[in-house]
């Protein structure tokens, strides 16, 4: 496997805080990688290193085979970089924009080309200004990709968006896919490193502290499934079936083997002729593992 | 090179979109030269010894230098420190763009507008104000005062942006530094021959008098001083040397 970012043992502290604590990561090539964690957990200051806008303290990081504090043109000619709050000239227009941007690199991307994969076509010849705060952030993609580099960094691209602006974003994530970029991608919703990242790493206090496919993070397949069921009232008592008591008359019940278990149950209710007030399977969400792994989403900023 | 005339390009389209400095920078001193030389335009003014010119001929070098300035210096500082505050000088550092090539096309950008402000209000003043038609003109020695006094004010503009914390406190901090030696200087009001010795003390140390003094000369053919030059060089060195040790590319907290 090609390795397009490599990071061992990064460190970077800030006096006595340790921003970064030692992680280590890699990123393949054609992967979406999602950095996931709290605000103030370590994600930008990560990305930003990555980037070379700050200097580690200790470890060694490689991009696209090059120490990115050294700042090299080589390196800039191959990455593209979304920020998490960079501005523009408000005054030229779209495609003045992309074309400017553009012209510093090598080989660009035509500049129409880049504005559709952005999905603001229609407004190629608006001046930034104009831009609403999600058409901003497109043509902030837009810039990143006008270069047309191999490697994207995406800090936190849908914060302060409303959930269509985001699913129009993940959509706009997954097309670079399939222009065959790798992505950087940093986040705090779980949802979009489930539904954009092929490896998902989740930091929380500089540390990383669970990695691997979302669907499988921190042995989330391997977690039992429960479910939950309360009996009507006046039922008679329910057999032991292995549940435990959860409030309000409510049971619930960690199953192994789901299929025979609610098998057993709706037969003891229909046996009975009654129904069940509740009755839910729950599967363990990449949320209540994130919420774990996190201790609850606290971080200091 | 091609880089920075294609960057040249871009920064003059938005430059003339953006009425704020389009205004600022472009009609204001054409706005003051007519203010002056209505108000005060008729009488004479001894401006060596010996040597009266008219006051709107006066004004001409007075507000051409402002423009220049204005152009160079007030521009490029306020430019310079909205495009950190924004982040468009981070997001350009994460670019292969040189930083070289990115602030060479804003100083030259700059020094272009400055050339023609100067050059509309020359012939400006003298076909409204019938200031005097030059004699005797030398042309090289007016060019080389423009080209130097526009480089050594570029260079203050670009050397202040390190030591203003954030775009909020630019607009007064750049002003507070030029107004005052624009009075001192003599550029809104001749200086006279009483003027008290402090106020001429200013006028050498700080490169605005001599900027519109060696303008002048070159180009009304009077006594030309090298002294005028050399001070603007010195400012222009010392200011490089301080924007290139403070320079910041992204906001101060």
């Amino acid at each position: 496997m090609d390795r397009v970012i490599e990071i061992e043992g990064l460190r970077k502290t800030y006096g006595d805080l340790a921003a970064v604590d030692g992680i280590d990561l890699h990123v393949d090539r054609g992967e979406v990688f999602a950095l996931l964690g709290p605000n103030g957990a370590g994600k930008t200051t990560t990305t930003e290193i990555l980037e070379g806008y700050r200097e580690r303290t200790g470890g060694s990081v490689r991009v696209l085979g090059h120490d990115p504090a050294k700042r090299e043109h080589a390196l800039k000619q191959r990455i593209g970089i979304v920020l998490q709050s960079t501005g523009v000239d408000p005054f030229l227009t779209v495609r003045e924009t992309v074309e400017m941007y553009g012209g510093y690199y090598p080989d660009p991307r035509p500049t129409a080309e880049v504005i559709d994969v952005v999905g603001l076509g229609e407004k190629i010849d608006e001046r930034v200004r104009r831009l609403s705060g999600g058409q901003q952030r497109r043509l902030d993609v837009a810039i990143a990709l006008a270069g047309d580099p191999e490697l994207l960094f995406l800090d936190e691209p849908t914060t302060g968006f409303d959930p269509s602006a985001r699913r129009n974003a993940w959509q706009m994530v997954k097309s670079l896919v399939a222009l065959g970029k790798t992505v950087w991608l940093t986040t705090h919703f779980m949802d979009e490193a489930q539904y954009l990242a092929d490896r998902v790493a989740v930091i929380a206090k500089g540390s990383i502290v669970a990695e691997g496919p979302p669907a499988s993070l921190a042995g989330r397949d391997q977690m039992r499934t429960t479910i939950r069921f309360r009996p009507p009232a006046g039922a008679p008592a329910v057999p032991d079936w292995g549940q435990t008591p959860a409030g309000g008359g409510a049971f619930s019940l960690p199953a192994d083997d789901v299929t025979r278990t609610i098998h057993d149950m709706t037969g003891w209710a229909l046996d009975h002729g009654l129904t069940f007030d509740v009755l839910e399977v729950m599967q363990p969400s990449l949320e209540d593992v994130y919420l774990e792994l996190t201790g609850g989403g606290q971080g200091e900023e | 090179m091609a880089a920075v005339v294609r960057q040249v390009r871009f920064t003059n389209k938005a430059f003339w979109r953006n009425p704020a400095s389009a205004f600022f920078t472009f009609v204001f001193p054409l706005l003051f030269l007519v203010i002056f030389t209505t108000l005060l335009g008729n009488d004479d003014v001894e401006v060596q010894a010996g040597q009266t010119i008219k006051t709107s001929t006066y004004y001409v070098f007075g507000m051409g230098a402002f423009g220049l300035i204005s152009a160079c210096y007030t521009n490029i500082a306020i430019s310079v420190l909205f495009a950190r505050e924004e982040g468009v000088l981070k997001r350009l550092r994460g670019t292969p763009l040189p930083a070289r090539t990115y602030l060479s096309a804003r100083v030259l950008h700059a020094m272009l507008v400055g050339f023609l402000l100067v050059a509309i209000t020359v012939v400006f003043g003298a076909l409204v104000y019938n200031a005097s038609i030059p004699t005797g003109v030398d042309l090289g020695l007016f060019l080389l005062t423009l080209l130097v006094g526009a480089a050594c004010f570029a260079a203050i503009g670009l050397a202040v942006t390190g030591i203003v914390p954030n775009a909020d406190a630019g607009p007064p901090i750049v002003n507070a530094i030029i107004l005052p030696l624009l009075f001192l200087s003599g550029v809104f009001i001749p200086l006279g021959t009483d003027a008290p010795a402090w106020v001429l003390w200013v006028g050498r140390v700080f490169p605005v008098k001599h900027l519109v003094d060696a303008m002048r000369a070159s180009y009304l053919g009077l006594p030309f001083h090298w002294s005028d030059i050399a001070v603007l060089g010195i400012w222009a060195v010392a200011a490089v040397i301080v924007a290139s040790r403070t320079f910041r590319w992204e906001p101060g907290r």
